[in-house]
This record gives C-alpha cells, structure tokens and sequence, in this order.
C-alpha cells in the first residue's frame, strides 16, 4: 500500500538539485534558467500528492527508512525519513505553496539580473523545509531546520545593496538563533536521558506518550519548554517576534513563501511533531497557550496601527501563528494543523495580492492606494476572498479553522476563548481597514497602476479558490481531517454558540472597518483624537524594538567595545611587542655585524670574561 | 714557588698588552706586532712551566720553539695580506676593513 511513500526522499531533493543546477550555472542560467527551479517543485509537488493521495484513500502505514549516518563510541547516529499524515499534509502545503509562488516570481522577479540566484536560493529554501518535514529524528530535522535559516537570510537579504534589507536579514538571523539554541539543549538533553539515547519521533512517542516514568516531569517541562523555544523564534511568537515584520524588506514572494509555507511553519510543525512531549507536562502546555494567546491578541493590535502594506500582513501572520500555539497549548494538535493548512494557502494568496498591488503602484504605504480595485480587478476580487477567509468570515477556509481553535480554547480554558475572540475581531477590522483602504476610494496618488501578468495572477486565482473551499476538510459537522490526522475517532463537539460568535465578531469587524474606512460614518482619527497615546504606541510596536536595543543591543555592543579594546591593546599589544622585540634583536645584532675584525674580538673577549666570571661565581654561589 | 707566580704574572700583563693593542690599535702593522706579543706571552707560559711546573721537563720549551716558528709563518701570512690589502686600497687602517660583512 505505499508505493509512493519509499520516493518520498525524492521530494526534497527536486529542489535542491535545481538550487545545485542553478548555482553552478551561476548568472550565465538566465530567465529560461529560473523555470528549473519552477519545474523542480512541480516535480515535488506531484509527488507529494500521489504520497497524500494513497494515504487519504487507503489505510497505508506510516513509511519510515534511514541509513546508519554516524558511530561515535557505541553510540550510532542515523539519518532518515519517515511519511505519516501529518508529513503527507505539510509536504502538500509546502510544495503547493512553493511551486505557486515559483510560478508567481516568474513575473515578480523578471527585471531582476539575480534571477537564477533567486530560484536557486528558493529552491534550497524549499527543499530544507521538507527536509525539515521528513526528517524522521529531531538530529535531522535540526539540520534542516538550521538550513531553513540560513535560507531566510540568503532571501530576506536578496536585495543587499538595501542597509535596510541587509539590517532585516541579519536580525532573522540572530533572533531565530536565539530560540535555535533552546532547541538545540532540549536535542541534547533528549539525548542524554532517552534510552539509548534515540531521537526518532516514534520512540519518542513511545517513551513520552505512554507515561512510562523513563523521563522525569521536571526535565520533559524543560525539554518542551525548550523545544518551544526553538518555535518561538522560527514561528515569531512573543519575544521573539521582531525579526518578522523586519524580513519584509525581502522580495514579496519570499515573505509569501516564508510566511504560509516554509520558515514560520516549522515552529509550528516542530511543537506538533513533539506533541507527545509536551502533553506529558501541563506546565509546558500552559506555557504555550498562553505566549500564543497573547501573542495573537498583542500582534492583531500592532496590526491595526501599521501603514505598510506588508507589514499588516507580517502582524497578522504574527498573530495567526499565536493562533495555532494557542490551539496546541489546549491540547488540540489537529486544529493547529487545521489552521497552518489554511492560512498556508490564504496568507500566501494575500502576501502575493500585496507583491501585484506593489508591482502595479511602486508603493507599500497603504495611505498613497487607493480605488486599486478598478484597475486591478484579478488582484482585487482574490486579495478580498484572503482577507475574508483570514478575517474568519464564513464560509471561507480561514472561519473553518479558527472555529476549531476557539471552540478547543472554550473547552480547556473560557478565558483563552475570549482572548482568542477579541483578536478576531481585531483582525477582521484590520484586514477591512487594509482592504477598503487600497482598493475602494479615489487614487491617492497618480502613478498608472495596472493589472500584473497572467503568470502572477493565475497562483492568485488557484489560492483564492484554495482559501475558499480548504476549510470544508473539517468543519463543526465533519471531522475527517482530524480524524485523519490523529487515527483517533474524531469527538463531535460542535459549539453553535462559538459558530455563530466568531462568524458575528468577524462580520462585525468588517463592518465596523466598512464604516470607518470606506464609508466614512465613523470619522477615522476617532480614536486617535482621544487616545493619542494609544495610537503612537500602537504604531510604535509597544516599543519592543527600541526596548530591545536598550535592553539587550546596547549593553552587548558595549561589551563588544571594550573586548574589541581588549583585543587591540591587550592581545595585539602582545602579539605586536613579540614582534617588535625580534626585529629589535635582530637590528642589534646587525649592528654588531660589522665586519671589523677589532670588533668582533672585543666581542669575544667580552664572552670570555663573562664566561670566567661566571665559572668563577659558581664556586661561591 | 714564587718564581712560577712572577714568570706568569709577566706573562699575563705581556698578553694583556698584546690584547689591548689588538682590540686597540688602527695600524694594521701595529696590531700584528701586538699579536706576536700575545704569542710570546704564551711562550714564556710554557718555558716558565717547563722550569717551574708540577713535573718539569724540556718539552715545554721544546714546543716554544715551534710556536715561535708557527709565529713566523704566521706573521709572513699577516704581512703578505696586508701588503695584498694595501695595494687594494692603499691604507693600513684596520677600521677601514669591513670585508667579513660582504
């Protein structure tokens, strides 16, 4: 029954051959060169259906293979993959997202003369993800996850000759690093107290989900918390949020790419992949219910206040990604997917909406758009259908899933549930807001937008139907994707009451926005007259940033100034007076070489003496 | 006893002069002389221990002999570089010699 699943290590390497193909033809590959890479992830993404297909219809066993990798003392280190359900989905979200926005770049990124470099750096990206996806063991899965990071900073910083880009791409890096560390001591202490010292998932699942008492609960609260952290910085939660919205200055495909699919997801996939760790310890569970709630409810609010197109969409990412840990904090794995498995494809479809608007207008403040919506009528009528299903309008994809995160908060936690609501609703008052804004009214500015090439609107198109119809996988009446998911019997718990909540906090939010942005009921500086503070804190990101550079920037820099110091006079200071010494005795000695012949004999009488003195000094010594 | 200190002692002062005319002297010639006087002082050296010394004998004076004839040969090939010298750069003065440097 799995014919497909002993290929699936095919998967990931269609895109890294072309990343291969694509560096060693270097510059020279050229437009035609960059369909490589698109053909690569169609590749994958053929594959990887066949591998969802057979394990949708059949009952197929999980698939697992690795090779003997490593053998350090008795201890043996293997490499391999394995193809469960949860794998099969992700491998479809990330290759379908992947090869879409491939398709899309074709047209973003054609005046671009680093073109091949692009897809090269894409391809990479892409295949490290599902490296990241398949990896049957954590040691593997952190290779890949590392690569996933260093991909991010290759494309956040495509565009270098920006100090700006350059800035973003450098604070990925370093951000990420932070939580790369918790996961890599969670690996390590993993390590050391499993039996055996396994890391494969099953065993794992094994050890933590049967409550055998092998591993301690206060090292398991540590381990998840700290696998938690590595999710953290991958996937953007609170604290470590900022490097997000900063890595918009990469091209708008990539903030697609590394937003719905590749990057922010990893976080996400890697808590449920360990699921069984952190339901072993409610400490850790709590953890993560509560950064993800805050987490969404704080980024809905930054939301609100931004002005840049991309940015509005890198918050509200922010706080959907809060969304899925909220849902794992309350135990319920499936719906997380469920939520990864929609926006996957409505924030894709809304970051590119925002890559053609940017094309068409040259712009990303959404104060300088507006009446779009006429002159960009493919980009318009999708970039609505996105910003309604992630609003959680019904009946698009996005409603779906939040549903079954809010009804899963009320369950465990009614406090969490409200929290949740509060930040729908922010959400959907920021999307009308964003919406009305840029594509109703008169034009704010007179620059001749217009409509982008077929190949970047058809990935718009097959993303809007996407975000429509994915969210019928699993509703409050059909279970079949948790079911699917989990192998468990699926427990009917349908709320109507959170239905009809959050389907009226979502249309209450858009209106509220219709009213405000393009009717003009509600005057728009209503709260900004009366709150004035509010607003610039708002604006202002709570002043984490500039907290940050207070707190942890500065103090470092300063250290790094005095050890820089330190380095100069100290450690150069010896190294130069090593050096100085030896010239200097060899220009004495020079000097002695004077080829008088007088000279040397003084020279030698002068030893001589010494010498007898010393002879001489002995005795009495 | 005594006489063995005295023979030394003169020996000793005779090299010492020998030296500082050596280390001392521009005079090429004047420090040639001066090396024959160092020679000297270790002739008188071995005659004063084959007279004086813990078990006298002729040999001690047999090998001043010799030193004095190596001396010779020696002062012929001193004088012939420095005539060779000379005709080079038509000066005696040893500060003037730096050729162990090239």
């Amino acid at each position: 029954m799995t014919v497909f699943a002993e290929y699936a290590w095919l998967v990931p390497v269609f895109p890294v051959a072309a990343f291969a193909v694509l560096i060693a033809m270097g510059r020279g590959a050229g437009r035609p060169g960059a369909w490589i890479g698109t053909l690569a992830t169609l590749l994958s993404l053929i594959l990887s259906l066949c591998i969802a297909g057979e394990r949708i219809s059949g009952k197929a066993e999980d698939y697992s293979a690795h090779y003997h990798w490593l053998q350090v003392g008795n201890i043996s280190l293997s490499a391999g993959y394995e193809v469960t359900n949860l794998t099969s989905l992700m491998l479809v979200i990330v290759t379908l997202v992947s090869f879409l926005v491939n398709l899309y770049s074709q047209g973003y990124m054609r005046d671009d003369d680093r073109m091949p470099t692009f897809f090269a750096y894409m391809g990479l990206f892409t295949g490290s993800m599902l490296g990241l996806v398949l990896a049957d063991n954590l040691l593997t899965m952190y290779i890949f996850w590392e690569l996933v990071g260093v991909c991010s900073f290759l494309l956040v910083g495509f565009w270098f000759h920006k100090p700006e880009a350059k800035a973003a791409a450098k604070k990925a890096f370093i951000v990420t690093r932070i939580g790369d560390l918790g996961l890599l001591i969670a690996i390590l202490l993993l390590f050391w107290y499993m039996p055996n010292h396994a890391l494969d998932f099953s065993t794992l699942h094994n050890v933590f989900a049967t409550q055998s008492g092998v591993i301690a609960t206060g090292i398991t609260t540590w381990i998840a918390l700290l696998i938690f952290l590595g999710a953290v910085g991958k996937s953007g939660q609170f604290p470590l949020h900022v490097w997000l919205p900063d890595a918009m200055e990469g091209p708008t495909p990539i903030s697609a790419l590394i937003h719905a699919a590749t990057m922010v997801a990893a976080g996400v996939f890697l808590v449920a992949r360990t699921f069984d760790i952190f339901q072993a310890s409610p400490a850790a569970m709590h953890t993560v219910a509560i950064i993800g709630a805050f987490t969404a409810i704080f980024a809905a609010t930054i939301g609100l206040a931004q002005n840049d197109i991309k940015r509005i969409l890198a918050y509200s990412t922010i706080s959907q990604l809060g969304y899925m840990m909220l849902a794992l904090g309350v135990g319920s794995m499936p719906a997380a997917m469920f939520h990864l498995f929609t926006h996957a494809f409505f924030k894709a479809l809304l970051f590119l909406g925002a890559g053609s608007i940017i094309h068409g207008v040259h712009t990303q403040d959404i104060r300088e758009m507006g009446g779009l919506g006429r002159k960009m009528k493919t980009t318009a009528w999708t970039f609505g259908i996105g910003a309604l299903a992630l609003s959680g309008i019904p009946p698009f994809a996005g409603f779906w899933s939040k549903d079954a995160i809010l009804t899963a908060a009320l369950d465990k936690q009614p406090i969490l549930f409200v929290v949740g609501a509060v930040a729908a609703f922010f959400t959907a008052l920021y999307m009308a807001r964003l919406f009305f804004l840029v594509f109703t009214g008169n034009p704010r500015n007179d620059s001749h937008a217009h409509e982008s090439p077929a190949v970047m609107t058809i990935p718009l198109v097959v993303l809007a139907v996407l975000a429509v119809v994915a969210g019928f996988v699993q509703t409050p009446f059909n279970g079949w994707f948790a079911e699917w998911l989990t192998g468990d019997k699926a427990v009917e718990h349908g709320s109507g009451l959170v239905m009809v909540v959050s389907a009226a906090i979502g249309l209450l939010g858009v209106y509220l926005g219709w009213l405000i942005y393009a009717k003009g009921a509600i005057r728009r500086d209503v709260v900004s007259s009366r709150m004035p503070g509010l607003v610039k804190l708002l604006e202002n990101k709570y002043y984490i940033d500039e907290l940050y550079h207070l707190l942890f920037v500065k103090p470092l820099y300063a250290l790094g100034k005095v050890l820089n110091a330190f380095d100069d006079y100290v450690v150069d200071g010896v190294v130069r007076l090593a050096g100085q010494s030896a010239t200097g005795l060899g220009r004495l000695n020079a000097r002695l070489q004077s080829g008088q012949v007088q000279a040397y004999t003084l020279t030698a009488l002068i030893g001589l003496v010494i010498l007898a003195l010393a002879i001489a000094g002995r005795r009495f010594w | 006893m005594n006489m063995l200190a005295s023979y030394l002692t003169l020996a000793a002062v005779l090299f010492c002069i020998g030296l500082y005319g050596v280390i001392t002297k521009r005079n090429a010639i004047i420090v040639l002389l001066s090396i024959e006087l160092m020679l000297n002082a270790v002739n008188l050296n071995l005659v004063a221990f084959s007279k004086y010394g813990v078990h006298p004998s002729l040999t001690g004076q047999i090998f001043s002999l010799f030193t004095m004839t190596v001396a010779a040969a020696e002062a012929a090939v001193g004088v012939a570089i420095l005539v060779a010298i000379y005709r080079n750069r038509a000066s005696v003065n040893v500060d003037e010699f730096d050729e162990l440097r090239r």
